[in-house]
């Protein structure tokens, strides 16, 4: 066991990363997440890694993908508007199966938007967010200690499937502090990286080749369905979530990450007035954790959404719950975060809109 | 316990580092923590603040919207934070540069001197140690020792001689209300 440090998330992800055994970082700034850039700017060339602030947002992803080819554990971070300027890059990566982690620290859109927390970058995250046919393992923490423990998994993960892996976080998870401690690791029994392009001097007689071009049809529909039938492996394997006070719920909320957090605190009030309430909140947003949601609309009476965005996850709670019970929405936007009032006033509306009916 | 609380005035007067006292401090004694900062323009030229929590159990949100604890350092935090607080909760003001006085009747109000305290022990910047003084006096969710703990972590060794001088100013803040 380790010992506690406070630290800011955007920093704890560095550290962690580190840990990791991650040595390259290719970054452009922007806020709220600079914290993170300015770590490894200051921590890996102490350790023999490299840190290059890129010219771009789409320079930096593209470093990644060398240096992803080269099999070395390559991360890059950045919030909203720099993230979508990476999904070209990101779609080669994930064409060409390349492992490497993506921070998203998400801030309020569209556009230049604004600086603030927000969750309005999901469907981008879930449904792949550039072009093609392909998907990236999410991962949403919702505390500073489970954020530090994600990051091992997001780079295990990457390198299991050779699948691009972004944790998507928020304006508020990147700048608080809380207490971390960093467990000992294991070290991971991973498979040799035999097909990373290191010279033939590492791999005589065996040419490596990473690519995305596939100009012969049934060649990259080959490709394709290669790649489907891992996205189906990882989805069979690898969903995370938790589920508190579902057994016995009337309303089951989803939340995710900060939002999970401000949904607990409406919980405890809610339990206290009598009103029963449950949370499942997802860990992986892909592969989405549809089971738990399934199994829960056999008893329960409703769904809600609650979310700093107007209305993303809830798309993938309704197909979950396939038309069983009822799902209600609520949302801020904009860099507004809920308040557990509010939220509380939306379960109290839901339910008792229901004894009422 | 859970203490849930904001700390706020302008940018410099030091009330982000006493949010990260009390949330180190309440660390080393083994309980759940947060620190969230305002970030953003708001920092610049107008008010700094942090929201801490401190609690025995872990902390759910860590955004507070109705403080237990509100602790202002100039008049704009006062009249940005005051409506906030819970009925019988509390209000520390720095009265050095607040010159009117709270509005609300259904909550406990602790007028701070922290500039002209600070001044006393010969160094203004040290008004937050004050305010945080009285803070702990009334309300003391973590040993002071813990407090001193936190400064030696949080200044760096070539600052540590004023260690002494803020634990004067703590001191003088509790006495205070003591």
């Amino acid at each position: 066991m380790g010992e506690r440090i406070l630290m800011k998330g955007n920093e704890a992800i560095g550290e962690a990363a580190i840990r990791a055994g991650c040595r390259h970082f290719f970054g452009y700034p922007i806020t709220p997440q600079n914290e993170l850039p300015e770590y490894m700017a200051r921590r890996l060339p102490e350790i023999g890694g490299a840190m290059v602030q890129a010219e771009s947002e789409i320079a930096a992803i593209n470093m990644v993908y060398g240096a992803a080819g080269a099999g070395v554990r390559v991360m890059t971070s950045s919030s909203s508007p720099g993230i979508s300027l990476k999904q070209e890059g990101l779609s080669y990566i994930a064409g060409a199966e390349l492992p490497c982690v993506v921070v998203n620290m998400v801030r309020g859109g569209p556009g230049l938007g604004g600086i603030q927390p927000a969750q309005g970058d999901y469907w981008q995250a879930t449904r792949g967010g550039g072009h093609g046919d392909y998907r990236l393992i999410v991962l949403a923490p919702a505390t500073i200690q489970e954020m530090v423990d994600t990051v091992q998994d997001a780079f295990d993960l990457a390198d299991k499937y050779r699948n691009p892996v972004m944790i998507l976080g928020d304006g508020m998870l990147g700048q608080m502090m809380e207490p971390v401690e960093f467990r000992e690791q294991t070290v991971s029994s991973l498979a040799e990286k035999e097909w990373a392009t290191t010279g033939l001097r590492n791999h005589p007689g065996r040419r490596n080749v990473i690519n995305s071009l596939y100009l012969q049809p049934d060649k990259l529909e080959e490709h394709n369905q290669h790649l489907q039938r891992k996205y189906a492996e990882i989805a069979a394997n690898e969903v995370r979530y938790e589920e508190v006070d579902v057994e016995d719920a009337d309303l089951v909320v989803a939340a995710y990450g900060t939002t999970a957090r401000i949904v607990r605190s409406a919980m405890e009030e809610a339990r206290r007035e009598g009103l029963r309430v449950g949370l499942i909140r997802p860990i992986t947003l892909w592969p989405f954790p549809v089971e738990p949601f399934a199994r829960a609309a056999e008893r329960a009476h409703a769904f809600l959404s609650v979310e700093m965005s107007a209305g993303q996850m809830v798309e993938d709670v309704r197909l979950a719950v396939n038309g069983k019970k009822p799902v209600y929405f609520y949302g801020r936007t904009g860099g507004m975060v809920p308040t557990p009032e509010g939220v509380l006033a939306k379960f109290r509306e839901i339910l008792e809109g229901k004894h009422n009916g | 316990m859970t203490f849930e609380m904001i700390l706020a005035g302008f940018g410099g007067q030091g009330v982000m580092l006493m949010g990260q006292l009390l949330a180190y401090a309440g660390m080393t004694e083994g309980k759940h923590v947060s620190w969230l900062p305002s970030y953003g323009p708001e920092m610049r030229g107008g008010t700094a603040n942090c929201t801490v929590v401190v609690s025995d159990r872990p902390v759910g949100s860590p955004l507070i919207t109705r403080p237990g604890i509100v602790v202002a350092m100039n008049l704009p935090s006062m009249d940005k934070f005051e409506d906030s607080i819970k009925p019988g909760g509390l209000l520390v003001y720095n009265s050095s540069l607040i010159t009117r006085s709270p509005k609300r009747t259904d909550i406990e109000v602790v007028a701070v001197p922290a500039n002209e305290i600070a001044n006393e022990l010969g160094n203004d910047r040290i008004a937050n140690m004050v305010a945080l003084g009285a803070l702990l006096g009334k309300k003391p969710m973590v040993e002071m020792q813990s407090i001193l703990t936190a400064l030696r972590h949080a200044l760096p060794p070539h600052r540590h001689h004023l260690l002494p001088l803020n634990e004067q100013a703590l001191d003088r803040g509790r006495k205070l209300v003591g």
